[in-house]
């Protein structure tokens, strides 16, 4: 992680980073505030307001009535007041209920006014599944959102590039929409696992969006992924390490804008490409990421695999949600069959 | 009704005791035999009980997210309900759905962990018994929380405009997760919010079951006999965190205690007697109440895991054919390298 040269002791959670990033923009700027359901006296259900109600106060950490038409519709119509709202949609799997102001509003108004106006908002939302909360409450939805233009979108997998991508997201003068994984967050009864709790510095920095970063290089194959799938990516290269498969790891990071660059780079290198995704397979972020490479650089690719849910809702008992949601051995199996061609 | 809601509270104690197994004493909800979230209506019992004893089996009912104590009143399969908790092959849904998803066509039941998602499908029922002259009637529960949310709203107007026979019933806790309802309404009586659609809109106080049924009676008949919807609020009380797992930091102290002391099994008992029910005969209805609760637990832990492969199946009824999931050889190179 090359932005982390700089020597920090310090290790946040990814809420905890998440967080300082907020505080630090709503301290900067009073145009700031965040609104969503149990975001203030809870805290946020996934820890991603923790300790911002004592601060700010109910009136800029604000709780509003399950009515996600009208809240991040009202996000959108202040953000075009040039306010600077940050508004939490609980689970992504919720933006059904309010996808006209999401998809016909937040994503077009600066297209549909010629630029006249614009609508410098962050919409964040967990997503994941991996604890057996079935099919209203797991899905992965990277694909839908970046499928739509109009909108950034933003997938940290550690707790530095949450930060920094967190104030990149708040200064944007459009519309953002940032994924944050449950099982990264660090809350207490959702363990996560090691790798998303990393040294983050004190003060403020920004991460460009469309700048994939390289978590693990590698000779052999290709990994292209985000979100916690670059932590089961990394356990899976550690393993193939010992089988002398030399595995190189992409966290995308952004899914818009994209860095196809990186990708490409990596897999003229390699020439052996695997890419994983927690969200469903079809007309989706693999799809997407094949056909950038298959566009710019046919000629590198030996192989190609993509690793994904299976265009199936996400169900709920154990075994089943253990086979749609790709694991660690699913993408050494990938990597493997990649390696093999 | 007593019967249906000492049922829907010792089965959920009983879910509780199970759900937490392994996943003390550090709470971790990936862990143990239950799967997923579990949102508990001890203390709601009433509101279901009372409404649903005038419902037949053809009636449809939708419930939200906690849904339990609905589902026992409606008849829905004890046995399958709870192997589709433990998320084991036999349960309602396979093991597909889960604690939040329960669907019996049998009895008409079904619920949704989207809040106010089962409101227009319970207009879409009423709208199917009205226009095959059934006289069948649908109902959509749904918390107070909901009633800010434009489904509930679109569909009262719906069902008034077209006469149908609904009956939307707010069991009102006070709490949506973190938030009391009065900063979520400026009207502390939601069934207020039928005046706008010019519907009948009745609240019952005091979790008390026998106003529940009586006001249920009337929003019932009233549908049933093709004169329209009915708001019916309910007040009920959240006996413990939004979900299991919830530490509440966010509630007073005073409103926990409240909440325990308002019991409306106790208040139903209680007016039992005073109908001249002798306790005896109230405990042999718990009595049968805990074996047929225990039953269907041990049952349903017996039952087997799914197959994993069956993850694929039910996405439709009638799969694509001649189109398969593409998983083809990518071998670029064409061959062996
Ligand atoms: C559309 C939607 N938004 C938010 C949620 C998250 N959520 C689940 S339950 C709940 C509170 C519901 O409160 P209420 O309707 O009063 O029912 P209660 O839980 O008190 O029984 C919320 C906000 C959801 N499931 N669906």
């Amino acid at each position: 992680m090359a932005q982390q040269e700089q020597r920090v002791e310090r290790e946040l959670t990814m809420s905890r980073a998440m967080v300082e990033a907020i505080a630090h923009e709503m301290r900067e700027d009073e145009e700031v505030f965040y609104m969503g359901e149990d975001v203030a006296d809870y805290g946020g259900i996934f820890d991603s307001t923790e300790g911002l109600l004592s601060e700010f106060g109910h009136d800029r950490i604000m709780d509003v009535p399950i009515s996600e038409t009208a809240y991040l519709g009202a996000a959108v119509g202040a953000a075009q007041q040039g306010m600077r709202p940050i508004a939490e949609l609980m689970f992504v799997d919720f933006f059904g209920v309010a996808m006209d102001q999401i998809y016909n509003g937040m994503a077009k108004n600066t297209y549909m006014s010629g630029g006249a106006v614009n609508v410098p908002m962050v919409l964040t939302a967990a997503v994941g599944g991996t604890y057996n909360d079935a099919a209203q409450h797991s899905q992965t939805l990277y694909g839908t959102f970046a499928h739509m233009a109009g909108m950034k979108v933003v997938v940290p997998s550690t707790a530095y590039d949450a930060k920094g991508l967190m104030h990149n997201a708040i200064r944007d003068d459009d519309p953002v929409v940032y994924l944050f994984h449950k099982r990264l967050m660090g809350i207490g009864w959702m363990p996560a696992p090691d790798g998303p709790k990393t040294p983050v510095p004190e003060d403020e920095y920004t991460i460009p969006f469309g700048s994939a970063d390289i978590k693990r290089e590698g000779e052999d194959v290709t990994v292209v992924t985000l979100g916690l799938h670059v932590h089961r990516a990394l356990e899976a290269a550690e393993s193939l390490a010992g089988e002398g498969t030399s595995v190189e790891i992409i966290d995308l990071r952004s899914l818009v804008p994209l860095d196809t660059e990186t990708i490409r780079e990596s897999v003229a290198k390699t020439g052996r490409l695997v890419v994983v995704d927690e969200d469903y397979r079809s007309f989706g972020v693999t799809g997407e990421i094949i056909a950038r490479v298959a566009e710019g650089s046919l000629s590198d690719l030996e192989a190609v695999e993509r690793v994904a849910v299976p265009d199936v809702p996400i169900p709920y008992a154990r075994p089943m949600e253990d086979e749609v949601i790709p694991g660690v051995e699913d993408i050494e199996t990938a990597v493997r069959n990649a390696d093999s061609k | 009704m007593f019967e249906d809601m000492v049922t829907a509270r010792y089965y959920e104690e009983r879910l509780q005791e199970e759900y937490l197994e392994g996943k003390q004493p550090a709470f971790d909800i990936s862990a143990g035999p239950i799967p997923g979230e579990l949102h508990l209506a001890a203390g709601h019992e009433a509101a279901a009980a009372g409404v649903c004893r005038h419902l037949r089996e053809d009636d449809v009912v939708t419930a939200p997210h906690r849904p339990h104590h609905v589902a026992i009143a409606k008849g829905v399969d004890l046995e399958r309900m709870t192997a589709e908790i433990f998320g084991r092959e036999t349960g309602l849904s396979k093991g597909k759905g889960g604690h939040m998803h329960l669907f019996d066509p049998d009895v008409g039941f079904a619920c949704s962990g989207i809040i106010a998602q089962g409101c227009p499908p319970a207009v879409g029922a009423g709208l199917a018994a009205k226009r095959r002259n059934t006289d069948g009637v649908a109902v959509a529960f749904l918390g107070e929380g909901a009633i800010s949310q434009g489904a509930f709203l679109e569909s009262l107007n719906l069902a008034a405009v077209h006469d149908l026979p609904v009956v939307f019933v707010i069991e009102d806790n006070d709490w949506a997760i973190s938030m009391p309802k009065g900063r979520v309404t400026d009207v502390a009586d939601g069934s207020r919010r039928a005046d706008g659609f010019d519907l009948p809109g009745v609240r019952v106080d005091h979790d008390d079951a026998v106003a529940v049924y009586d006001a249920a009676r009337e929003a019932i008949g009233r549908a049933r006999d093709g004169n329209g919807p009915t708001l019916l609020e309910v007040q009920v009380h959240r006996r413990m965190g939004h979900f299991m797992g919830d530490p509440q930091s966010y509630r007073p102290d005073e409103d926990s205690e409240a909440a325990q002391n308002r019991d409306s099994i106790e208040r139903l008992a209680a007016d039992l007697r005073d109908r001249g029910v002798d306790d005896e005969a109230l405990d042999e209805i718990r009595e049968r109440a805990h074996e047929r609760v225990d039953a269907a637990i041990e049952w349903a832990k017996d039952q087997p895991q799914p197959d994993p492969e069956a993850a694929h199946e039910d996405v439709f009824v009638n799969p694509p054919s001649g189109v398969t999931e593409s998983e083809p050889d990518f071998d670029l190179a064409g061959g062996d390298d």
